[in-house]
């Protein structure tokens, strides 16, 4: 076992490898000259070619490439071509906003969504089973940005509960940055709802149909114990692995509401940086977002081999 | 000298916070502040800032005319010294005094990547600090424009930064942001492309005169002003209704009716001669190669379904045939009657026809993530098309487009025929600064046409005695420009600024200055 | 490493969430709607009763009026219109991408299945694939290869692929042990023949259930490619970049996001309810093969 887990952690390793390669090489293939956005619309050839040398563009892409991977291994993320500034501290000036708001829309993802999924499986082929079921595949059906403007329109213009954008650091207060962070979050709770209460309803349909099940309920156990008691507990691993995926994929997926409510948030950096071609950053950014994704998944895997007792290796 | 500059902020802000209560004024502007070197850039939201945080030795006013700031002049009678003096009680961020070696050492480095600096530079004979107060400038020749030339704030205007500052190679970034203006950056709270924020400069001595244009007393009333940067200007729209911000630099026309009847906003036009919006075609490829069917594409666009198409409202765009801009001193909009007035596309067809148009691809870039120029492409390619031309109209970001329009192959190689773009009219309104107007081939503008004709007027045009000399040689300039199609003009616009009620006192100006602003509780 | 079993990694509780109950009248609506969605966009040039394209800009942002039933877009162009026939290439999009995904998939699966050797590095490729976050991933894709249908669907694509290769992979391995498997490899059958008559045809169900939800997510990431700046032209309408277009006009004009949302909405509710019944139905054979 002890074994298996090292060689899962050793794999980490290739992944990234393999990440940072695809990006450097997507990257500087793409068309796109950050010296021009520096320099302006009426810069002169010549002093494009000036800002160009300056910045180490000119070099061969091997040389740039080892220069990257050599300051990565010395923690380095470099600094942004435009700005001039550390990724280190751009990023760390813009990760709060998104994380705030991926741990809020888990939070409400989950109160909601757990219940919702025990209540369908319970109530199977239900009136109610139905409605869970479709609200979820609706979730998944309605492009994120619509479900934004219709939630500014609704609850930010007409009803005038929540401001229309804007990010509260949480250190200013709950209550401040709720109030920014709410729509948001909701917005993207339609989605995860919807991923987790599936996920909560058929691990929770397969559970119930387990024998020791029958044993509580025919000892006469109040249903409410046999559901979260029994039932939940049993069903709960899967669901945590939902629950941790949709975390990291929520990482690298804010970047719509990001836009829509103006949150200064790590996915609006990344994609400006596409745009302006500021390789350092989006470099460091996906490294970034991909690590997460990769921890999180290692994390799940080896969670299942203390968890689940069937699986051994 | 940083503890200096902390202290005197630390001071300020509670001495602020002691005697009234701090009045923020929070602004989203056009874009987001990621380059904070003005003299490495031309772009607009890092000249504004420039002009935030440092001072100029002379600006324009709202005639167009030079006027003191940090120095006043006196010209020799040969026309070829330039005395400046700087005025008493100019002193930097950090607490030294302003001098004339750093004023020298800065308009060194600013020559050094302006066009207008160089052309200067190359008539210099000298130019040093003679006293701690004295600037003298003495050319080989006389120069007319000189003044125009220090006083713009168009492209690059010369910024007044420390001599330790200005001392940065003109190709590198500075990164100590210390200036002598009416506002001090402040450092920890810049988040690039997001917002930054500047302090009242507590120590900053505004001249008497009144504010006009960019000349005149800068007088700060407000302790901080806030620049966020929002992508989405409907979210901009909905925060100021809101009250979350004061203030937006360009409102998108379509949205103005959102905030009619707001009593708490105001929407005006700041700067009334706006931008002028034009079509740019490469000289040196087929089939715009051949002068008759670059006259052929200006005939088949008629300016208004342009200007309709991208602002909307008629009261914000302006129909205006000017190569030099309308409602400006040098406009005239000989030879643009059809952009005009619409109903060339007959004569196209004819043209197209006698040039023997064989129907190659014209290949027109269009930008799709710059709002203010992604509409002019697609009525551009249906109006060329409704006259023979084969556009590919080909989308792309605008770091491709930059990118793509500096080559110099051929379309299909990863050139190009067409693109459009935006200039500020002050930008184009001179013939020597137009970037358009420049015919030398390989050094020209992107397109590089090769025009001797427009070369000789603008000799012409330097060497002309006077104002209505000038005017004649601008007239000129204007019907060879559209004979040869250097570039179609597509018609000037201005996007409106809206603010809440509360801010009071803003003054006409080019460039969004926060200065002479009141905020009201 | 290549004996990890598939039914244990990470994404797999996620694509399983998509079994679901039979709904009884739901797949039926959900049929007839997509049917008539379908038609529709398929008779799009006789239903619309303008073209996409001609542009009227001083008749710009008009509303419901004589001619234009739900009114004109920025440029004046009939909105019905630009909707009916944006369905087009929305759907193509979205048909593209699932046919290819599905077929590379298919075909990086399988050697990845059946051949020891490569599996390892062909599954850590596609580890890191889909590390990065696909729409990221994407915009970046668009970005080299410039905003033309054929790049929108590759950048679409290719985030796709790992999914479907971990699937093939799955189904590919537990054949293996089947012990009709074993005796075509003991028989010396040859290497194609085996993949091809007793391989596909297990993988079959799984990928049509795949490629419908594949159908799905494409069109919506084409949506959100749109908005977020590197969609296809204006000049080619879809329904990602209408809605794209429209939202700076959503508060002037909320048909331009409305319309074509509901449209897409419609659609792909119908695919994943369908995808969903498909899933159901063959479903004992999925949970004996895919786990």
């Amino acid at each position: 076992m002890i074994g298996y887990i090292l060689r899962r952690i050793l794999a980490v390793i290739p992944v990234m490898l393999l990440v940072a390669v695809f990006v450097f090489a997507l990257l500087r293939l793409t068309p796109g000259d950050p010296a021009a956005i520096i320099a302006g619309d009426m810069a002169t050839p010549a002093q494009l070619e000036r800002i160009r040398e300056a910045m180490g563009l000119n070099q061969p892409l091997h040389v740039q490439f080892v220069t990257w991977v050599g300051q990565l291994l010395r923690g380095d993320l470099g600094t942004s071509l435009i700005s001039n500034t550390p990724v280190t501290s751009m990023i760390g000036a813009r990760i709060g906003p998104t994380l705030s708001i991926a741990v809020l829309t888990i939070l409400m993802s989950v109160a909601l969504a757990v219940p919702m999924g025990v209540i369908a499986a319970w109530k199977h082929r239900s009136g109610a089973d139905y409605t869970v079921m479709a609200f979820s595949v609706l979730g998944f059906s309605v492009p994120v940005f619509v479900i934004g403007y219709v939630f500014i329109l609704i609850f930010s213009l007409k009803l005038g509960w929540f401001p229309v954008q804007g990010f509260t650091p949480i250190s200013r207060g709950i209550g401040p940055f709720l109030y920014n962070a709410f729509l948001p979050a909701l917005t993207l709770t339609t989605i995860y709802v919807a991923l987790i209460a599936r996920m909560t309803r058929a691990n929770m349909l397969e559970v119930l149909g387990e024998d020791y099940i029958r044993t509580a309920r025919a000892k006469g156990a109040p249903e409410r114990t046999v559901l979260f008691r029994h039932a939940l507990k049993n069903a709960a691993v899967p669901i945590l692995t939902v629950i941790g995926t949709g975390f990291a994929l929520l990482i690298g997926g804010v970047v719509v509401t990001e836009t829509v409510f103006n949150i200064p948030g790590i996915g609006r950096l990344t994609v400006d940086a596409i745009l302006a071609r500021d390789y350092p950053v989006i470099q460091a950014m996906i490294l970034l977002t991909s690590f997460l994704y990769v921890l999180v998944n290692l994390v799940i895997d080896l969670s299942y081999t203390f968890f689940d007792p069937r699986i051994r290796y | 000298m940083f503890n200096r500059l902390t202290a005197t902020l630390l001071a300020s802000t509670m001495l602020a916070g002691a005697a009234w209560a701090e009045t923020t004024v929070t602004a989203v502007m056009h874009s987001g502040l990621r380059v904070l070197d003005p003299i490495m850039t031309t772009a607009h939201i890092t000249r504004n800032h420039a002009y935030m945080i440092y001072d100029v030795l002379i600006a324009q006013d709202s005639d167009f005319q030079p006027q003191p700031q940090m120095a006043d002049w006196e010209v020799s009678e040969d026309q070829q010294t330039y005395t400046f003096t700087l005025r008493d009680g100019l002193v930097f961020h950090d607490g030294e005094p302003v001098t004339a070696a750093d004023a020298v050492a800065s308009l060194q480095r600013w020559a050094q990547n302006d066009a207008g600096g160089q052309v200067v530079m190359d008539r210099t004979e000298s130019l040093e600090a003679t006293d701690d107060k004295t600037i003298t400038w003495v050319l080989k020749e006389p120069f007319a424009p000189m003044l125009d030339v220090l006083s713009k704030q168009s492209a690059l205007p010369p910024f007044i930064m420390p001599a330790r500052v200005a001392e940065t190679p003109a190709d590198e970034a500075i990164t100590d942001y210390t200036g002598s203006g009416p506002f001090i950056f402040v450092q920890e709270e810049f988040q690039p492309g997001i917002s930054v924020t500047y302090a009242k400069n507590p120590d900053y001595v505004p001249r008497d005169e009144p504010a006009d244009w960019m000349a005149g007393g800068k007088v700060v009333n407000v302790d901080q002003v806030k620049w966020v940067n929002m992508p989405d200007i409907q979210t901009a729209v909905n925060a100021l209704s809101g009250g979350e911000i004061d203030y937006i630099e360009q409102m998108q026309v379509d949205l103005v009716p959102l905030l009619e009847g707001d009593p708490n906003v105001a929407v005006e036009v700041r700067e009334p001669t706006g931008m002028q919006t034009m079509v740019r075609t490469n000289f040196l490829h087929p089939p715009f190669d051949d002068p008759k069917i670059r006259q052929a594409a200006l005939k088949a666009i008629s300016q208004e379904p342009v200007l309709a198409a991208m602002i909307g409202n008629p009261e914000f765009y302006q129909i205006c045939g000017a190569v030099l801009g309308c409602g400006t001193p040098l406009g005239s909009e000989t030879g643009a009657e059809t952009l005009v007035q619409g109903g060339g596309a007959d004569e196209a067809r004819a043209l197209l026809e006698e040039a023997g148009y064989d129907g190659t691809p014209v290949v027109l870039m269009a930008p799709t993530d710059m709002v203010a120029l992604a509409t002019q492409p697609v009525v551009v390619s249906q109006a060329l098309r409704e006259v023979g031309f084969t556009v590919d109209m080909q989308p792309m970001d605008w770091q491709t487009l930059v990118t793509r329009r500096a080559s110099q192959g051929a379309p299909a190689d990863g050139g190009w025929n067409i693109f459009i773009t935006n200039w500020m009219v002050p930008e184009i309104s001179n013939p020597i600064s137009n970037p358009m107007l420049n015919g030398r081939g390989d050094d020209a503008w992107f397109g590089w046409p090769t025009d001797e004709t427009i070369e000789a007027l603008k000799e012409e045009y330097i060497a002309a005695a006077d104002a209505d000399a000038q005017k004649e040689v601008a007239e000129k300039i204007q019907a060879h420009t559209l004979e040869n199609v250097l570039l179609v003009p597509l018609g000037q616009y201005t996007l409106p600024q809206a603010r809440r009620t509360a801010i009071t006192d803003m003054i006409d100006s080019p460039v969004p200055v926060f200065w002479n602003m009141q905020k009201a509780e | 490493m290549a004996q990890t079993p598939e039914p244990r990694s990470a994404m797999q509780p996620v694509l399983s969430v998509i079994r679901l109950p039979h709904f009884g009248i739901g797949p039926k609506i959900a049929a007839v709607v997509l049917l008539a969605i379908v038609i529709v966009t398929l008779l799009a040039n006789w239903l619309a009763p303008h073209d996409p394209l001609t542009m009227n800009p001083l008749m710009r942002l008009q509303g419901p009026i004589e001619g234009h039933p739900l009114g004109t877009d920025n440029y004046g162009r009939d909105i019905l219109s630009r909707v009916l026939i944006g369905g087009r290439l929305s759907l193509a999009i979205g048909i593209a991408t699932a046919i290819v995904a599905v077929a590379l998939g298919l075909v990086i699966g399988m050697v990845a299945g059946f051949f020891r050797t490569a599996d390892a590095i062909i599954m850590r490729m596609m580890d890191a694939l889909m590390a990065i976050p696909s729409i990221l991933l994407a915009i970046a894709l668009v970005a080299l290869n410039g905003p033309s249908v054929g790049s929108v669907i590759a950048a679409i694509t290719i985030p796709e692929i790992p999914r479907v290769v971990r699937l093939v992979r799955a189904v590919v391995l537990a054949a293996r042990e089947e012990p009709y498997v074993e005796a075509a490899i003991a028989l010396g059958s040859s290497m194609p023949k085996i993949l091809v008559r007793h391989l596909v045809p297990n993988t079959l169900a799984p990928l049509i259930v795949q490629g419908t939800y594949i159908l799905a997510s494409a069109i919506l990431t084409e949506a959100i490619l749109s908005f977020l700046g590197a969609g296809v032209s204006t000049e080619t309408p879809t329904w990602g970049n209408i809605m794209a277009e429209g939202r700076q006009y959503f508060r002037l004009k909320p048909e331009l996001i409305l319309w074509p949302g509901l449209m897409l909405s419609l659609c792909i509710l119908s695919i994943n309810l369908l995808g969903d019944a498909a899933r159901d139905m063959l479903d004992p054979r999925l949970k004996k093969r895919a786990g």
